[in-house]
């Protein structure tokens, strides 16, 4: 046999054996300069929302669930934020990725967002974004581009995080 | 030929043998273990008391249970 014919399937028995016992590098988290990956997702009244279509916006896209004790203290601070820079030029925009639909319910009724509350129960959103913790937000400017990640939610950081959002979103208002 | 039919064997033996293997939860697949009930010690009170205990006996505490519910942020 021509060895040179040899050389792929190597290879492919290579990436084949990787890929059983799961040795394969897992998708990275987004950093800042990346395009953000589009998603398109329900609303809790059956709409739908695109990041697309939110293009020409600084969208903070905030991933979060139920069950996660930081989110919980972070929906006040994106309601703030929401009422402070929303606008023509900001949108906070939050991902829901409970598998029960009904867990984020109750959530949303002890802490009213004020803000879009989008739903990922099959999580391929996060997976898309490579979110590694709960909650993770990501801003996008208005080319689609993230230019801030942050992960995990603390009392101690709202103010500085809110002071670097409304920085960046600043810069963009003519 | 050899050669292939060593490879297929190895495939076959990767993929028999990684059958039973389970890949980690992603952190927004939590939800379940998060439940209360999903905590190793049956009972609250109880795991109070032994983490009590091993605060004292090895003067460090913690590492039981879902920090922040499975958040990986704290």
């Amino acid at each position: 046999m021509n060895p040179s014919l040899l050389r792929p399937s190597r290879h492919a028995i290579a990436a084949a054996l990787l890929a059983t016992v799961g040795l394969l590098p897992a998708a990275h988290a987004l950093e800042a300069g990346q395009p953000a990956p589009a998603f398109i997702l329900p609303t809790a009244d059956g709409k739908t929302v695109s990041l697309a279509a939110l293009r020409g916006h600084y969208v903070y896209v905030d991933f979060w669930a139920s069950w996660c004790g930081p989110c919980k203290q972070s929906f006040p601070w994106m309601k703030a934020l929401q009422a402070k820079l929303g606008g023509p030029h900001f949108e906070v925009v939050a991902i829901n990725v409970d598998e029960q639909q009904a867990d984020a319910r109750r959530f949303l009724g002890d802490a009213p967002a004020g803000f879009t509350v989008l739903f990922d129960a099959r999580g391929a959103t996060p997976a898309a974004y490579g979110v590694e913790g709960m909650p993770t937000s990501f801003l996008v400017d208005p080319d689609g581009k993230v230019v801030l990640v942050h992960q995990s939610f603390k009392d101690s950081e709202r103010d500085a995080l809110a002071q670097k959002i409304a920085v960046l979103v600043g810069g963009a208002q003519p | 030929m050899n050669r292939l039919a060593a490879g297929l064997i190895a495939i076959t033996a990767c993929a028999v043998s990684s059958g039973c293997a389970m890949q980690a939860p992603k952190p927004w697949q939590k939800g379940v273990l998060a439940k209360p009930e999903m905590t190793m010690a049956g009972d609250m009170l109880e795991l109070k008391f032994n983490d009590h205990t091993w605060t004292s006996k090895e003067a460090s505490f913690g590492g039981f249970g879902v920090g922040g519910g499975g958040c990986g942020c704290n």
